[in-house]
């Protein structure tokens, strides 16, 4: 735990130094706020963009995020250094997670006073963006692994991030994307979202995000055993 | 005195590549050791076996009595390592870096002025690695090494880049490291350093061990024409044997105040390793 603690402080003052990666947190909250206050379009559902901008900041920011603080220390060989220095690799794996899941969690919550949910609306919110943000760490630790450099991790990022992202939206416009849609975990965390004010989120979504989080998990473990964070 | 290191027919090949051959050394507490040879002779290969961070393909690599391939915790936590790459996090700045390793090895974070201060790094201690020079990484990289009182301190390099006067600096860092226990493995291909620092060296060329033994021992060793070279103030050389039989030319040379220097034929480090290999040190292997 300690060590974790570490590599999580370490992370905040890093981060904040690292503008490419920075803005990734800001960006969707910060739209998110501007279109929900000057697009008003007759027939729109109530809170489409609260639900559009989370899910999409749900699929790309603690994704590509992820990919690329593990890629970079890997590339670096400041991984290197820390695994000789005792830290475990679950350790730093989950003070970095634990960093980017919090900081994700805050720009989710700027997304919920957006959507301007009740107490117990808005925490069914946060609790589904907090399951989402978890998936998407996952996967973003796989590719991390995964790569040997940041130009790689991102290169992998990149197309994954807007399938999982993109794909919500797609899916509203088209029947066979919304067929293939359905079984990923952020067509199902957007559908969720679209549940929060009636309190009534459908058992089969979330079995299908526990599903692609297993998913997940499986190819970070092969990932972990192939290429290891050396 | 016990043994820090143990190595014995050590053996590592990359592939068909064999970059380690037969490898038998040994390393006592306290003592500091140089591994000396060219880019590529295996000298960062055999220090990665050491720390845990490479298996070796035959042979017995031991640190502190207990086998290399399986260095738990409790044994990391005696060892100090700068790696050639240095492993630093650029957008931090140094103290920052050293900060966090503080947090790490949870050691006091007060050390580390004081640390900066013995490697030369105090001036620079608010600014960027980004910003820093590769000699100045160099040095931090170090200062991470001596964060925690490890009982061995593994360093590649670390006067390599360095100017002169730093470089004397880092030798006496070393140099109280030594004086307070800790074992230094050091590899270098700066004969100067190796036979001003290292109790022990070791010559390696090619993934073998060509000689090995204390620097002033390998030279006197080699030096076969046991000759003195005097250079008298008007210029012309005297060869003398080194013996009785020169105590008299000698003797009237410095009466009648005409000595200007005085050498032994006895080679250095490089010497030595050229004639036992025909290559020099700082060439690629």
């Amino acid at each position: 735990m300690h060590n974790l603690i570490a590599v999580f402080k370490k992370q905040c003052k890093d981060t904040f130094k690292n503008k490419t990666v920075f803005i990734q947190f800001i960006l969707f909250p910060a739209l998110t706020l501007l279109m929900n206050q000057t697009v008003k379009i007759e027939g729109m559902p109530k809170n489409f963009f609260v639900n559009l901008f989370a899910t999409m900041y749900i699929g790309m920011a603690p994704l590509t995020c992820m990919a690329a603080v593990v890629a970079e220390e890997k590339e670096n060989n400041t991984l290197r250094v820390l695994l000789l220095s005792n830290v475990k690799p679950h350790e730093f794996l989950g003070g970095v997670g634990s960093y980017i899941w919090l900081l994700c969690m805050l720009g989710a919550a700027v997304i919920c006073a957006a959507g301007n949910y009740g107490l117990r609306t808005g925490l069914v919110f946060m609790a589904v963006t907090a399951v989402g943000i978890l998936a998407s760490l996952l996967i973003g630790a796989a590719i991390g692994t995964f790569s040997r450099t940041q130009m790689m991790a991102t290169s992998i990022a990149l197309p994954v991030m807007m399938f999982f992202s993109f794909l919500p939206m797609l899916s509203m416009f088209n029947e066979t994307v919304a067929g293939i849609a359905r079984f990923t975990y952020s067509e199902q965390i957007g559908k969720m979202l679209g549940q929060v004010p009636s309190l009534r989120l459908g058992m089969d979504s979330a079995g299908i995000v526990a599903v692609n989080m297993l998913v997940f998990a499986v190819l970070f473990a092969a990932a972990y055993q192939k290429c290891g964070l050396e | 005195m016990k043994e820090a290191v143990t190595v014995e027919n050590l053996s590592v090949s990359f592939s068909d590549i064999r970059v380690l051959r037969q490898i038998t050394c040994k390393v006592e507490e306290g003592e500091i050791f140089g591994l000396l040879g060219p880019s590529g002779a295996g000298k960062t290969t055999l220090a990665k076996v050491l720390t845990g961070q490479l298996v070796q393909n035959g042979g017995v690599a031991k640190l502190f009595g207990k086998d290399t391939r399986k260095l738990g915790t409790k044994e990391r936590e005696q060892i100090g390592i700068m790696m050639d790459c240095f492993g630093l996090y650029d957008r931090l700045s140094v103290y920052d870096n050293l900060a966090f390793y503080a947090d790490i090895y949870r050691v006091p974070k007060s050390r580390i002025w004081g640390i900066l201060k013995s490697i030369g790094l105090e001036q620079a201690g608010k600014t960027a690695v980004q910003k820093l020079s590769k000699g100045m990484k160099s040095r931090l990289s170090l200062a991470r090494a001596l964060m925690r009182d490890a009982k061995i301190l593994f360093l590649d390099e670390p006067t390599c880049g360095l100017d002169p006067v730093t470089a004397r600096e880092i030798h006496a860092v070393l140099e109280e490291q030594r004086r307070k226990g800790t074992t230094v493995f050091l590899t270098t291909h700066n004969m100067y350093e190796a036979h001003k620092l290292c109790d022990h060296v070791a010559l390696l060329h090619e993934g073998v061990i060509v000689e090995y033994g204390n620097p002033a021992k390998i030279c006197g060793k080699y030096n076969r024409l046991q000759k003195l070279l005097v250079t008298l103030k008007d210029g012309k050389t005297v060869v003398l044997e080194n013996g009785s039989s020169a105590a008299l030319p000698m003797k009237e040379y410095l009466e009648a105040e005409r000595v200007e220097t005085v050498h032994s034929t006895e080679p250095t480090l490089e010497d030595v390793f050229v004639e036992l290999t025909g290559k020099e040190l700082g060439a690629d292997a």
